[in-house]
């Protein structure tokens, strides 16, 4: 750990650099200039994040890039940030999302773009600030601080429906969250007075205090994820949400479900962790299967993606308890894969929206030669999200899977038949909407993408390629932080 | 009883603002009609001098008038949180009073007795002292509430109040006088004295603490004591609505607090189910019903009952933390509830009255300052950071789990999960949809002043708390 940012702030720089842009936001006028200065926000943001990559150790598990400053004496609440291999991921994807959010609604954003852009801003400073948190605290004032501006994304910019899901999405997360805050003060308590997330880590508490915590956190987390039977809010909230919502909330806001449970539930709370595994193995492959079929039945893109969201973050959730190194390192993994993939196809879904003003997969048909250059993007995240070898998320379902067969086979076995619904309905959608002729006048209002949606779905496919052909790099940033967390769920298990 | 200075020293802030009250009553005479906004100017004036005499006695309290009063930084603190809730409904009174034709000298001055009322309420140590001081301020403020002479509501609601108020202090008497039969004392010190170290819970007192419940139960609107709440805060003109709901209500809290912490602590045990209950009550009543409600005053009628239900969570933890936490939520809520209340009172502009909910349709569409403003205090007010209502919830929270309270915790985050809903109703009526009206607000340099210290207040201590915590920590009652 001998590295120039040590005594820098970098981390409070790149939390709070996109909220400095809404406040410059707030005073200016023009439209135009708006979208360029949001977007010069969060680019300088992603490329201020960057640095947190190159010069992070592998070599330890420790919180690296660590702040500390007194906060809240009284209460021995500090403001404490850091960040480990689990979390520097989600920083990075984070930062990626936020300029192509941007990209994203620079013409599909036609009415208050300030107030949009500014809400984009404000949210990008409480995501980013979410997985950095050292501090439980902090960690929750960052985590329902987000609800406000997406409550607002939701039900200003949304579609027609709108106003439903916006409330929907506001009032089962907060129900989820404020029980959080009741297990965090239980935790505060019983961990010595503190709300430092390390320092809570490691400590023997009883069985039953950490039953009910981890059922507390279960709920919170579960309903972000969302894991089965949580996850009705999720289709409405993504239909309705405007393109750079549904990003966001496929791209960030589901992470931080799974986040959770591998930051909190599995270290600070080993042993009901342990108890809960089969519940949660069950409900995940309930997830996969589940919203599969769901997926299938869909005519809606969105809701389609939406439902496809709710099976692969099941393989995420069956990823992360099966107790070995390849399965959560393939959870993980597939955390950033289905940021990256599920956003993309978000962003497709949107930009063939603006053009068309449908999402009835039946209106469509024939994009492939109508819209050459876009189809090919399409198709790129279609496979991916089914994962076909050389892409992503093949990787991450592999790892997943590997780890799966390594604890329990009839679970294993039962993912691997949602990742075939997966080919199903991804490929149906495909088939639906690019070949064949076109069934509306729909398809031929459309044109093909110009250079800013270029560069949106590029730097995407980029990470396709990358984490398909050569995932090492990703995978060692997180060895030693995951070797860390299997030993302390193991000793406590033995214990 | 030897007079001495220190009594005269000690109930300065008080002496002025009665004595001003009473000298503003004959300067009031001289003053032509349209000109009365005078009197608000030296109402303000008088408030910063009691302020400026007021101190804080760090530890060592000082008992006065034959302990009868006392200056002890518990008392400082609410009095602090009495002026500003004072000076904030004065600043915006100026131009709403004129607006409903209601523009007398008296308005000014009954609220500067109702002020004095409730500082002596926050000093005093003698049940007597306490419900003298509490009649002097409920009487202010009954005649506030029937201010609008003309109209059939406020008479309706200041009719109730008056009566409603009269049968809660003669049940609360009977409790004082109950405790005084079984004690032999109304000094609060004594009685926690007399208490302390009895082995059996007299059938009596258990009458008492329940007289005594049930008459500041009445004051601080709480389940079922809560049935005028509604009527009144509705009927009342909208300022002294405001009002109402922080100061008087935090004065109730603080002789709540003093009897309950201090003269009936030794005997916590006894009472500590009813207020658990009575606390839970509150808060799901006080939730549920402003669910339903059209006109946001009575919504926010039904919301501070339930806000006083997540108080009442205070008096269950007890102990430091509970205490500080019952303190710091009061200032919180008058931040926060100032705010809301002053956005209302600018909505208020010639023949418009703006109660209905529906009337903040479109509202970020035309005015966009004043709908984030009303944004972050109706967050506030549904306890989501980074703002104070947060920090509020959050220490009622953390007392009553460190005592143990679990399943009461799991409440009332559940019941402040139910109470976001109607907040965030009206943020989704003023942000998505399309307005309906020509929105005219009624805005002076007065209401703006008052708006930037209510959502000050309500950002800073969302953020920065430590100094409030601190300064909450070090008033609480030993």
């Amino acid at each position: 750990m001998n590295n120039i940012l040590n005594n820098y702030p970098i981390l409070t720089l790149v939390i709070f650099l996109p909220l400095a842009g809404a406040a410059v936001l707030l005073f200016m006028k023009n439209e135009r200039n708006i979208r360029w200065t949001a977007l010069l926000f969060t680019v300088v943001d992603f490329i201020a994040a960057l640095p947190i990559l190159c010069y992070f150790n592998l070599s330890t598990y420790k919180m690296q890039f660590v702040e500390r400053y007194q906060w809240i004496p009284s209460w021995n609440i500090n403001y404490s940030l850091g960040v480990d291999g689990i979390s520097i991921l989600f920083v990075f994807l984070t930062a990626l999302l936020g300029w192509i959010c941007v990209l994203a609604s620079w013409t599909a954003i036609e009415k208050l773009v300030k107030e949009f852009m500014i809400a984009l801003l404000v949210m990008q400073t409480a995501m980013i600030g979410v997985f950095c948190a050292l501090d439980f605290f902090l960690f929750y004032l960052f985590w329902e601080a987000m609800l406000i501006p997406m409550y607002l994304i939701i039900g200003v910019w949304g579609g027609a429906n709108r106003i439903y899901a916006a409330v929907k999405f506001f009032l089962y997360t907060l129900a989820g969250s404020v029980l959080l805050l009741v297990g965090i003060i239980a935790l505060y308590f019983a961990g010595g007075r503190t709300f430092d997330i390390p320092a809570l880590m490691g400590q023997n508490y009883s069985f039953t205090l950490q039953f009910w915590v981890f059922l507390a956190f279960f709920i919170a987390f579960a309903i972000k994820v969302p894991m089965f039977p949580f996850h009705t809010w999720l289709p409405d909230a993504h239909v309705e949400a405007p393109t750079a919502g549904s990003i966001i909330l496929a791209g960030v806001l589901l992470k931080m479900g799974t986040y959770g449970f591998l930051r909190f539930s599995l270290p600070i709370l080993p042993l009901a962790a342990e108890y809960f595994t089969m519940t949660i193995l069950i409900l995940s492959v309930i997830a996969i299967i589940y919203g599969g079929y769901l997926a299938l039945a869909q005519e809606d893109i969105k809701k389609l993606i939406a439902y496809s969201s709710v099976s692969h973050m099941g393989f995420v959730t069956l990823g992360l308890f099966v107790y070995n190194a390849v399965g959560i390192e393939g959870g993980i993994l597939q955390m950033l894969n289905h940021g990256i993939t599920t956003s993309a196809l978000f962003l497709c879904v949107g930009l063939i929206y603006e053009r068309t003003h449908t999402r009835q997969m039946a209106k469509y048909g024939g994009l492939a030669k109508a819209v050459p250059i876009y189809t090919t993007f399409f198709a790129i995240y279609t496979l991916s999200s089914l994962a076909i070898p050389g892409t992503n998320s093949f990787i991450g379902e592999l790892l997943i899977l590997v780890g799966a067969f390594g604890y329990n086979k009839i679970i294993a076995g039962l993912a691997v038949l949602g990742a075939a619904l997966g080919a199903a309905y991804l490929l149906g959608m495909y088939k639906t909407m690019s070949l064949g002729e076109a069934r509306s006048s729909h398809v031929k209002e459309a044109w093909d993408v110009n250079f800013r949606e270029i560069t949106a779905m590029v730097a995407l496919a980029i990470f396709v390629f990358w984490i398909g052909f050569y995932p090492k790099p990703f995978l060692n940033v997180m060895h030693a932080s995951v070797g860390h967390l299997l030993e302390q769920i193991h000793s406590a298990s033995y214990r | 009883m030897k007079f001495d200075i220190i009594n005269i020293l000690a109930s300065m802030p008080e002496i002025i603002v009665i004595s001003s009250a009473c000298l503003l009553l004959v300067v009031d005479l001289f003053l032509r009609k349209g000109r009365k906004h005078i009197i608000a100017y030296l109402s303000l004036i008088v408030i910063v001098l009691a302020a400026a005499v007021t101190w804080w006695p760090e530890g060592n309290a000082i008992h006065v008038f034959n302990r009868m009063f006392v200056v002890d930084s518990f008392s400082t603190f609410f009095k602090i949180l009495f002026y500003l809730s004072t000076a904030l409904t004065i600043l915006f009174s100026i131009n709403y009073v004129k607006i409903e034709g209601i523009e007398h000298g008296e308005y000014y001055i009954l609220m500067l007795f109702a002020l004095s009322g409730m500082m002596i309420m926050a000093s005093a140590t003698d049940l007597l002292s306490i419900y003298i001081s509490l009649e002097l301020m409920a009487i202010s403020v009954y005649v506030l509430t029937g201010f609008m002479r003309g109209a059939v509501r406020s008479n309706e609601a200041a009719m109730k109040y008056v009566i409603l108020g009269a049968i809660s202090s003669g049940i609360l008497i009977y409790g004082i006088s109950l405790i005084y039969g079984l004690t032999g004392t109304t000094q609060i010190k004594d009685i926690a004295g007399a208490l302390r170290g009895q082995t059996s819970i007299d059938p009596g007192l258990i009458l008492a603490i329940i007289f005594l419940v049930a008459g500041f139960g009445f004051k601080v609107a709480a389940v079922p004591f809560h049935m005028w709440a509604p009527d009144v805060y509705e009927g009342a003109p909208t300022s002294i609505t405001a009002f109402m709901s922080v100061g008087p209500k935090a004065a109730a809290f603080a002789v709540f607090l003093r009897v309950f912490m201090d003269a009936l602590a030794p005997v916590a045990s006894s009472w500590i189910t009813i207020m658990a209950v009575i606390s839970v009550l509150t808060m799901a009543l006080g939730s549920f019903i402003a669910l339903v409600q059209t006109n946001i005053k009575r919504m926010l009628a039904y919301s501070s009952i339930a806000h006083a239900g997540y108080g009442l969570l205070g008096f269950v933890a007890g102990g430091r933390d509970g205490i500080a936490g019952v303190m710091l939520y009061m200032l919180i809520y008058t931040f926060m509830n100032i705010g809301i209340f002053c956005a209302i009172i600018v909505m208020r502009k010639g023949d418009f009255i703006g109660e209905n909910i529906e009337d903040y349709t479109g509202l970020a569409k035309v005015n966009k300052g004043m709908a984030l403003l009303m944004l972050i205090f109706l967050f506030s007010l549904a306890g989501i950071p980074p703002t104070a209502g947060f920090v509020g919830k959050f220490y009622i929270f953390m007392a009553l789990i460190h005592k143990g309270f679990i399943t009461l915790a799991v409440i009332a985050v559940l019941m402040s999960a139910v109470s976001a809903y109607f907040y965030i109703r009206i943020v989704m009526l003023m942000y998505m949809k399309d307005p309906v009206q020509e929105f005219d607000l009624a805005h002076t340099s007065a209401t703006r002043l008052a708006l930037a210290i209510a959502v000050f207040g309500t950002i800073i201590i969302g953020i920065l708390p430590a100094w409030f915590i601190d300064m909450a920590q070090r008033a609480v009652l030993r």
